[in-house]
């Protein structure tokens, strides 16, 4: 079943505009997908009418903002299936929950010579906490490497963890090579030798129907912005057993209970590890984000990116020349790609004139470009408001462009 | 010619593109005919890196004057190394400090000299200045 993509798009009017004369066709949704009108004016409408600080007040207007901010939580709470509120901690982003993870579980669980495993396809953000805790502690950071097709060795996870391995890290979906890793799988051989797992939820949050409690996950990341919600706002899904253990990440604010010069005392969940005045309008609109994506049937929408992502994969497949990176046979909506003799930022900048919106670069994953040897990657990554024609605008596009550059480089020989 | 006689030849050069396709055509076409750098100046501490593409800059100070080598390896890049080399190599210090680029802003490639282009642009022409002044120092002294 097709969603109806046209009315769906007039809820996102950003699409509808021209960037340098063409229709704009955005293809840079796993850096940041666009927000519904239904986001903007409820945060506008908070901004507008309610704002006052969270917490402690006696005043109605602040009163009314906690209960929103607390409403949000139980929103975030139900979408993801965690068991209580207080399992369920806004951040700025997945960068922040992962750099929460990484210093107060480190902090609490892990000291010199312990294992932490990361896997090779992961984002920056899933690689360098871990690593500035490992240094900070004299701890060893291991790398579960993937195949070249895309798909992460799960067969070596078994000899890679050891009794001295405290916790695994690893992307849901990766944001270069688009693989939906099995991390059901990677969790129970995880737990079988009591490793906890932080699922770094940033590409998967957005295309799925997250279940903490059936994933059994021991942290999971994610963030707004990447969601159709605002930036500077995330969550982090954890544990109580291990969240009650571990000490507050940043201090300050509502994640006190008693100051005194001699000794503080901390707040409780989820209050414990939200330090200073909480980005509540973002909250409030990461919840009208996810009430926005529940108006529709989950399930309906994932397979159509699924076969957004079939039908731009065999497009591209026909251009010469064009080598896909990452071709797992669990794929989301990310697609990275070269085209011979063209380098990405070349393709980056003339597609843009051409008004089509896509990433180029290293994409935050140097691990994955020394795994295939090249700099740069060109990334067309999808959501549900993209359309069968936008991507044979692209096809088109990329056509035209590889002429020119073939055209250019015969002139020069 | 001076340095911003050269700018204004390639500021008519351009005019005559009214399609940006053409432009960026010729661009990639100036930048397909720039004499590669040699490879032996190819080196790390001559890179200067963007996160989208990287340039390669090598000078040489004979004679008063300041002969930059450089590469990069996008052909739009490359384009415009071409013509930032057009315009700077083979000068004194002080015909490159006292002179802007400002032919990429009349030519419509300004986004591309912005500091949110990560493409090395920007950091090639600050280092040629930079060389410009440490050479500017280096005569003045003797």
């Amino acid at each position: 079943m097709i969603p109806d993509i046209s009315q769906i798009r007039k809820d996102f009017p950003i699409l509808d505009q021209l960037v340098n004369g063409k229709p704009l066709i955005y293809f840079d949704n796993a850096a940041t997908s666009h927000r519904p009108v239904q986001v903007i004016e409820r945060m506008n409408e908070f901004s507008l009418r309610t704002n006052g600080n969270i917490h402690r007040a006696t005043h109605t207007l602040a009163n009314k903002t906690t209960e929103a901010f607390e409403a949000s939580r139980e929103t975030v709470r139900k979408y993801l299936n965690a068991a209580e509120v207080g399992e369920v901690i806004f951040t700025h982003g997945t960068t922040e929950s992962i750099n929460l993870v990484a210093f107060s579980f480190g902090e609490a669980f892990i000291g010199a010579g312990d294992e932490v495993i990361v896997t090779e396809m992961e984002h920056h953000a899933n690689i360098v906490p871990w690593q500035m805790m490992c240094e900070r502690k004299g701890a060893i950071l291991k790398v579960l490497p993937f195949s070249n097709n895309g798909e992460l060795q799960i067969e070596l996870l078994d000899s890679l963890i050891t009794e001295k391995t405290k916790i695994l890290a690893v992307a849901h979906v990766s944001n270069t090579l688009g693989t939906v890793n099995p991390i059901a799988e990677i969790i129970a051989k995880a737990h079988l030798r009591k490793v906890p797992v932080l699922v770094d939820g940033a590409q998967s949050a957005p295309h799925f129907k997250i279940d903490v409690q059936a994933l059994d996950c021991d942290f999971y990341a994610f963030s707004g912005h990447k969601m159709y919600g605002p930036t500077g706002i995330g969550v982090l899904y954890g544990k109580r057993k291990w969240l009650d253990q571990m000490p507050p990440f940043l201090g300050g604010g509502e994640m006190i209970d008693r100051v005194t010069f001699a000794k503080t005392t901390y707040n409780q969940l989820p209050y414990k590890f939200e330090a200073g005045t909480p980005d509540y309008v973002g909250a409030i609109g990461l919840a009208a984000a996810i009430q926005y994506v529940q108006g529709y049937d989950h399930q309906i929408l994932a397979d159509y990116e699924h076969q957004l992502l079939i039908a731009a994969t065999a497009k591209l497949k026909q251009i010469e020349g064009l080598k896909i990176y990452g071709e797992a046979q669990q794929k989301a909506g990310v697609i990275c790609f070269n085209i011979d003799g063209i380098h990405p930022f070349d393709l980056g900048t003339l597609l843009d004139q051409l008004g089509i919106a896509v990433r180029t670069g290293r994409l935050c994953a140097d691990p994955v470009m020394d795994h295939y040897n090249v700099e740069n990657m060109v990334r067309v990554s999808f959501s549900f408001y993209n359309t069968m024609d936008e991507i044979e605008t692209l096809y088109k596009a990329l056509i035209r462009l590889k002429a020119m550059f073939g055209t250019m480089n015969m002139n020069s020989k | 010619m001076t340095i911003d006689e050269i700018q204004q030849e390639i500021v008519e050069e351009f005019s005559g593109f009214e399609d940006w396709m053409d432009k960026y055509a010729y661009l990639i076409e100036i930048g397909n005919e720039l004499a590669p750098i040699d490879p032996k100046y190819k080196i790390e501490s001559n890179l200067i890196r963007g996160c989208q593409s990287r340039v390669w800059l090598h000078q040489e100070f004979t004679d008063g004057k300041i002969k930059f080598e450089a590469e990069s390896d996008a052909l739009i890049v490359k384009g415009l190394v071409a013509l930032l080399l057009r315009i700077y190599s083979d000068r004194t210090p002080m015909e490159i400090l006292a002179s802007e680029p400002k032919f990429i802003d009349e030519i419509g490639l300004r986004q591309h000299l912005s500091p949110t282009r990560s493409n090395g642009l920007l950091a090639m022409v600050k280092q040629m200045k930079l060389y410009a002044l440490a050479y500017e120092k280096i005569s003045a002294k003797k």
